[in-house]
């Protein structure tokens, strides 16, 4: 009885509890790029909106996560990029809590319109966990003490890839999950949260792969780890990286998966839809539909509505029980980040760092409102406490309420 | 009751940030020591994260102990160490208390140190004087921290920009020619070597740089479905540039090659053809004064494998990502005089343009990307001194 007792209080310790307005990993709570938050702005003035700007001592393409109040963001500076920066500032008012270097173990060759600080890290409300393209993955606690540090790169001296790693991290049931995929040693592990060892470790594909893991929640209330590749979908289990199930009709390497309650839009020829059965049953296939095909950025559910951005700047909107295709609008582009969303409305920021608020209740969708934010921004928004942030190489803007 | 008050005791200090923490002066021999063991895979992570604390809660007197521990460490240790040299810097001035800089520049300007530690160290006097940084930058031109040095290099070429555009022609010749001597990093060198292009004082790259540009290649060998990167040709097993053997399409035997290519490319499509499916392999020999620690760098977009006197360094077996001048480095032991290195380098089926090449750059240098030469008089005066 006492051990049960320890090992609940254990677990209470390790994972806080979600707040409203956390934004703990890449496209957000649910990995859908959605916040259930009802006070976004949805008009822009440059002289009004901007709640604070800082600028950011090195490059990067991850975005800002928000746990607690405080927004963690990664960066990388020097010569070959080999300093690798995991920052935290107040999300009040942009001041900065701490910051931490690291020196990269493994190598930071990538395209110059990508950077090492390209992955967004997560969080599980305690420690923030920060992933770079070379491989070096860091633990802190929130107030910046240093919990472990893994150099993947250095363990693993194959996994690499000339062009950049963006794989972004997931954590649950104690485990933070790494996709370090690429043509040469390619892998995905499950480490220890508290530790950093390896839980487990899984020969992937080998193949380049720039997709970013999600989390998909099963109708019996587990929680899947969604591995994607070229060849497909290997759903597995977060704690012991066994595979569950697996879909085979091959998936995008550059946009990733989208959740969506027990659903998983795929980017495979097009948009697949699976909804898994119960466990270990092979998923179903809801629909599927070539004309809803994301380029760079992943697609985002809104409500009943699927969005598809391609790289240009087609937003193809599409009906996400059927696949329909309902509207498409140009936006300005373009485009490498993922649209976030909120309600009635996505928020959309080009490659030259113009922000465009679409109302999606319009019949045709219609851009609303435009920011300028003035500067190349690849990386996708984060959505927290009524505002959304930004970030490009130089710069991390809050819009919204300050 | 004891344990109870401990125990509160432990939790209130688990409660405060790292930042505004000081502990006092204690001894930190062993959570240095701790923290010097931690290994690959995460080993030695649970220790380490139980003592970083310690350290990042020591007294700003103790930084110079803890940056010394990074002397030697590993590279996981030295990030730990090095977070906890951030966190303690970061105390000390939110709390406006200056770290002695007389410490620290005695560290700075004692080269034995671990260079990054030493840049890190630079970084913290610029923090608090950054005149007596920048007046110190000058003396760094042949700094063994490749990011101090890289700073010098960068105030002499900017030094030359400004005496060209004042017109002084020979001041920025003679100060480009002196940061070229000094750069080691590719956009440096690159930057300059166009610029005293344009002075009229061309640079020898593939001599500045230390390619190795005399090669016997032989090829090519099926690579079909990009499926023999580990499959043993005769090559790998014996060296004899007399031989013949069945290659691709027809009997293969070594011929020369030598590159002319400004950084050095080793080109297969020259001597072989344009080809795809197909693998060879480049030989050559390299001679050493004396047995000393290298490093082999290799760049290139294919899939290669390299040996050093027949014992397998390393292999890479990716095609047509990205490629740049060492862009792998490995390290490695010559021994002295005669040394032999072979390469194989694959091509895949890829039709893309971007798929053409089939080649790759390698160069001897040192830890810091200092060009070794080889030295053919090297085997009779390694003789002579046996």
């Amino acid at each position: 009885m006492n051990r049960i007792v320890i090992f609940l209080a254990a677990i209470a310790c390790t994972v806080a509890p979600l707040q409203a307005s956390d934004w703990r990993q890449f496209r957000g709570p649910l990995s859908n790029g959605v916040s259930d938050e009802t006070a976004l702005p949805i008009s822009f003035d440059a002289s009004k909106s901007i709640a604070w700007k800082v600028n950011l001592p090195g490059r990067g393409l991850s975005s800002p996560i928000i746990v607690g109040g405080r927004v963690f963001v990664t960066c990388s500076s020097g010569p070959k990029q080999q300093r690798l920066h995991v920052i935290c500032l107040n999300a009040a008012d942009g001041s900065q809590r701490w910051e931490r270097q690291f020196w990269a173990t493994g190598r930071t060759m990538c395209h110059e319109k990508t950077s090492v600080a390209a992955p967004t890290p997560a969080s599980d409300g305690e420690r923030v966990f920060a992933i770079f393209s070379s491989n070096d993955i860091v633990c802190l606690d929130l107030d910046g003490n240093l919990v472990w540090v893994r150099g993947l790169g250095r363990d693993y001296p194959n996994a690499s890839n000339s062009l950049g790693m963006s794989s972004s991290l997931v954590t649950a049931d104690g485990v933070v999950i790494a996709q370090v995929e690429n043509d040469s040693e390619s892998f995905s592990a499950g480490l220890d949260a508290l530790t950093g060892v390896n839980r487990w470790k899984l020969d992937r594909p080998r193949m380049a792969n720039w997709t970013s893991p999600v989390l998909l929640k099963t109708s019996d209330g587990k929680q899947l780890a969604i591995l994607q590749s070229g060849k497909g979908i290997s759903a597995v289990e977060p704690a012991t990286g066994k595979t569950v199930w697996e879909y085979g009709d091959g998936a995008s390497t550059v946009p990733s998966s989208t959740p969506d309650g027990a659903r998983l839009f795929v980017p495979s020829h097009g948009i697949t839809v699976l909804e898994p059965g119960a466990s270990g049953e092979a998923p179903k296939q809801l629909w599927r539909s070539a004309q809803l095909r994301p380029g760079t950025p992943s697609a985002t559910i809104l409500g009943q509505k699927v969005f598809a951005l391609n790289d240009g700047g087609v937003l193809t909107c599409g009906d996400a029980t059927s696949g329909q295709r309902l509207w498409q609008l140009r936006l300005k582009g373009p485009f490498s980040s993922t649209p976030v969303g909120a309600g009635a409305y996505l928020y959309c920021v080009n490659e030259k760092g113009l922000a465009q608020v679409v109302d999606t209740f319009k019949p045709e969708g219609e851009i609303i409102s435009e920011l300028d934010l003035g500067d190349t921004i690849l990386s996708t928004p984060s959505i927290s406490g009524g505002a959304i942030y930004f970030r490009s190489d130089k710069q991390l803007w809050k819009v919204g309420k300050s | 009751m004891k344990q109870k008050i401990l125990l509160y005791l432990t939790i209130a200090g688990w409660l405060i940030p790292a930042d505004t923490r000081s502990a006092p002066a204690s001894g930190l021999s062993e959570p240095i020591q701790i923290i010097r063991a931690v290994g690959s895979e995460g080993r030695g992570n649970d220790e380490a994260t139980r003592v970083w604390k310690q350290l990042a809660g020591a007294d700003a007197s103790q930084l110079i102990e803890i940056l010394s521990a990074l002397d030697g460490a590993n590279d996981f240790a030295a990030n730990w160490l090095r977070s906890a040299v951030d966190a303690i810097a970061a105390r000390e001035t939110a709390a406006h208390r200056a770290l002695s800089l007389a410490d620290l520049g005695k560290f700075l300007l004692d080269t034995r140190h671990e260079p990054r530690a030493r840049r890190l160290v630079f970084e913290l006097i610029a923090r608090a004087d950054a005149t007596a940084a920048e007046k110190l930058l000058p003396g760094m031109l042949n700094d063994p921290s490749l990011e101090l040095r890289h700073d010098a290099v960068q105030k002499v070429i900017d030094q030359a920009a400004q005496l060209f555009e004042a017109g002084n022609k020979p001041g920025a010749t003679l100060l480009y020619q002196q940061s070229l001597a000094f750069a080691r990093d590719v956009d440096q060198v690159d930057l300059v070597a166009k610029k005293l292009k344009d002075l009229g004082q061309p640079v020898d790259l593939p001599k500045h740089f230390g390619f190795l540009t005399q090669w016997k290649v032989i090829g090519p060998f099926d690579n079909a479905g990009a499926k023999n990167f580990d499959t043993a040709f005769p090559p790998e097993n014996k060296i004899d540039l007399a031989a013949e053997y069945d290659g691709k399409s027809g009997k293969v035997r070594w011929q020369d090659f030598t590159t002319k290519h400004n950084y050095g490319m080793v080109d297969m499509n020259q001597p072989c053809g344009k080809l795809k499916g197909v693998l060879s392999y480049a030989y050559t020999e390299f001679f050493s004064d004396k047995a000393q620690p290298v490093e082999l760098r290799l760049g290139g977009k294919n899939s290669w494998k390299v040996w050093l006197n027949g014992k397998f360094l390393f292999g890479r077996d990716e095609y047509h990502r990205n490629a740049e001048i060492d862009q792998y480095r490995m390290p490695a032991t010559l021994q002295g005089g005669r040394n032999t290195i072979l390469v194989k380098v694959c091509q895949n089926e890829q039709t893309e343009d971007w798929t053409v090449e089939w080649e790759f750059q390698l160069r001897v240098t040192d830890s810091l990307g200092t060009p070794i030469f080889s030295n053919p008089d090297a085997t009779r005066q390694t003789a002579l001194n046996r």
